[in-house]
């Protein structure tokens, strides 16, 4: 079984983000990292491809700069290899535009899974796994929360609103995952030796067939109009619990006539 | 300056719609002369309350059947608006919500604005509104694709107030056959239980975080919530953990509540957080460390154990 990981490289969520002024986008200049949100794809593909008793797993990723830092942690878990797309051109492009290029990279790859996670940590749009499989043609599970393979079907349990449904669907497909779905496992040594050795296709967009009006900020025909700070809330009492802080929580609920 | 028609992604089940359509409804009409809905399922169900929100017709997809929503809407709703012309379509950030728009986005190769909680017509054209940096900030966005502008908004960004209308009317979409890419079957639905007052509308949700230590002691969080009449609600960080199911995040990712008082029980507030409470009345916080960022939003902080301060609330609160 051939499973192809969708996987971000995003600026550390732990430092304060910003804007390119010009163009309203993210910032991406630092240094980049596997976002938390695709680990659980990585990993659940690396569970199937073993209760498959073997099988390739591929990361697929578009990032400037060609940066790998993120793709080598998701090697060092013990993904196989990686496709990356890279080109100045793509600088700010949204969602639509980044499923155009994935699903052409994917396209390459023969999968008989393609996984991703249910969204990413800065851009949380949510769409993308979707869009990809509009671009490839191919049905889509998104929100799943549980995969089982057998037989070529996927059996997932999707997410939805009320709790969960139960969902088939012949292979090929592209399936969303869930935060938490799975524990992802930590790359070991040996794992993150073995990860600088193994290989990492770059593209550009050329190489994709795909035209560069359609992606980057001229494709996501979207303008940046305004950046507002919001209204900050106004902190309130700070008490430190000397054994009757409970009295003071009791005495607020009261005033709000809650109790 | 008002655009022509709306049109909205309505979803709901035989009750009729959900309140995150109902609130679409009301915002839309402020900002269309004409509101027009796309129903998925349960179309005739929702028409009489689509109708009382200022919906005109809803257009009833025939046939879902088993299959996924998104996929089989969007390939009949891309037929739709090249024959209705609206000026946008308006979707919740639901699962099918976003299925859908996504779809559609691919099928009609046009944007899709994501994250919204405000909207605007300036020169002819929707300009959307979507908090970033954990709700710090907010960026306006001007759509420049052809119409219709695609945009979804997130729960509890507008109120749903009725416009005194009747019931709108229904009329049939046939469904259009999406080929190979529909082929994913439902195969059985599980709804979770709901007892109590649920957290999308309870006056008071009291929620519980990594704080807590260990999943026994969310039995203080339902405890403190029953006494108080409360939805009990959960940071991603224990519904990721396993302790509680995804039902109760509250968050980003999760649900976002708006109620009268807002608990937050050993929770941290990282802006995933944050993002889906701050928009409370009245916060009370309880967390062992002072500089947790919990405390910049809480009207009331208590800097203390939560296996101290919330036995003897809950004590305190019985014996009244």
């Amino acid at each position: 079984m051939k499973v192809v990981v969708c996987v971000k490289q995003i600026p550390d969520p732990a430092i304060p983000g910003e804007l390119v002024p010009e163009t309203g986008t993210l910032n991406r200049d630092d240094k980049l990292i596997l976002d938390e949100s695709d680990s659980y794809g990585v990993e659940m593909a690396l569970q199937l491809a073993e209760a498959a008793g073997g099988g390739q797993v591929s990361l697929v990723s578009m990032a400037p700069r060609s940066e790998t830092s993120g793709l080598r942690t998701a090697l060092a878990m013990g993904a196989d290899d990686a496709v990356l797309i890279s080109d100045d051109a793509l600088a700010g492009s949204d969602a639509l535009g980044t499923a155009k290029v994935l699903g052409a990279a994917i396209s390459e790859l023969e999968a008989d899974l393609v996984l991703a996670g249910v969204e990413s940590s800065d851009g949380y749009t949510g769409t993308v796994p979707e869009m990809i499989a509009g671009v490839m043609g191919l049905p889509s599970i998104t929100f799943a929360k549980q995969i089982e393979i057998s037989d070529g079907v996927a059996s997932v349990q999707r997410q939805t609103e009320a709790g969960y449904d139960q969902v088939e669907c012949a292979l090929p497909a592209v399936v969303s995952v869930t935060a938490g779905v799975v524990e992802p496992r930590y790359p070991s040594f040996k794992g993150i030796m073995a990860a600088k050795k193994k290989p990492v296709d770059s593209k550009d967009l050329a190489a994709l067939g795909i035209d560069a009006a359609a992606v980057g900020v001229a494709g996501a025909r979207q303008e940046t109009v305004e950046v507002t700070d919001a209204p900050e809330r106004e902190a309130g009492e700070i008490i430190t619990d000397e054994g009757d802080a409970h009295a003071n929580i009791v005495e607020f609920l009261t005033e709000l006539k809650v109790i | 300056m008002t655009l022509a028609q709306i049109l909205l992604f309505a979803e709901g089940d035989a009750d009729g719609p959900s309140g995150l359509t109902l609130e679409l409804a009301t915002k839309a009409r402020t900002l269309a002369d004409t509101v027009t809905a796309f129903a998925p399922a349960h179309g005739e169900a929702m028409a009489a309350e689509l109708g009382a929100h200022g919906v005109s017709t809803v257009y009833a997809l025939e046939g879902l059947g088993d299959g996924l929503a998104g996929v089989h809407a969007a390939a009949a709703l891309a037929g739709h608006i090249d024959a209705t012309s609206p000026d946008a379509v308006f979707f919740g950030q639901t699962t099918d919500g976003r299925d859908t728009a996504a779809r559609l986005a691919v099928l009609a190769d046009r944007p899709v604005s994501t994250n919204n909680v405000g909207a605007e017509v300036v020169d002819g054209g929707i300009v959307t509104e979507e908090p970033i940096f954990g709700g710090t900030q907010n960026i306006f966005t001007a759509y420049r694709a052809p119409a219709p502008a695609l945009a979804m908004f997130r729960p509890k960004s507008f109120e749903a107030e009725p416009s005194g209308g009747g019931a709108a009317a229904v009329e049939s979409v046939a469904a259009v056959d999406p080929g190979e890419a529909g082929r994913a079957a439902v195969t059985g639905r599980h709804a979770g239980e709901r007892s109590g007052p649920q957290l999308d509308d309870a006056a008071g949700v009291v929620s519980g975080g990594r704080g807590l230590g260990q999943p026994e002691a969310y039995s203080m969080v339902d405890e403190l919530a029953g006494l108080l009449g409360a939805a009990s609600g959960a940071s991603r960080a224990i519904v990721d953990a396993g302790w509680v199911p995804y039902a109760k995040q509250v968050g980003q990712t999760g649900k976002v509540v708006k109620p009268n008082v807002y608990i937050a029980c050993g929770i941290s507030g990282a802006t995933q957080h944050l993002v889906g409470m701050k928009g409370s009345k009245n916060i009370v916080a309880i967390n062992k460390d002072p500089e947790a960022p919990i405390f910049g939003v809480a009207d009331l902080g208590i800097v203390g154990d939560v296996h101290k301060v919330m036995p003897a609330l809950i004590e305190a609160l019985k014996s009244r």
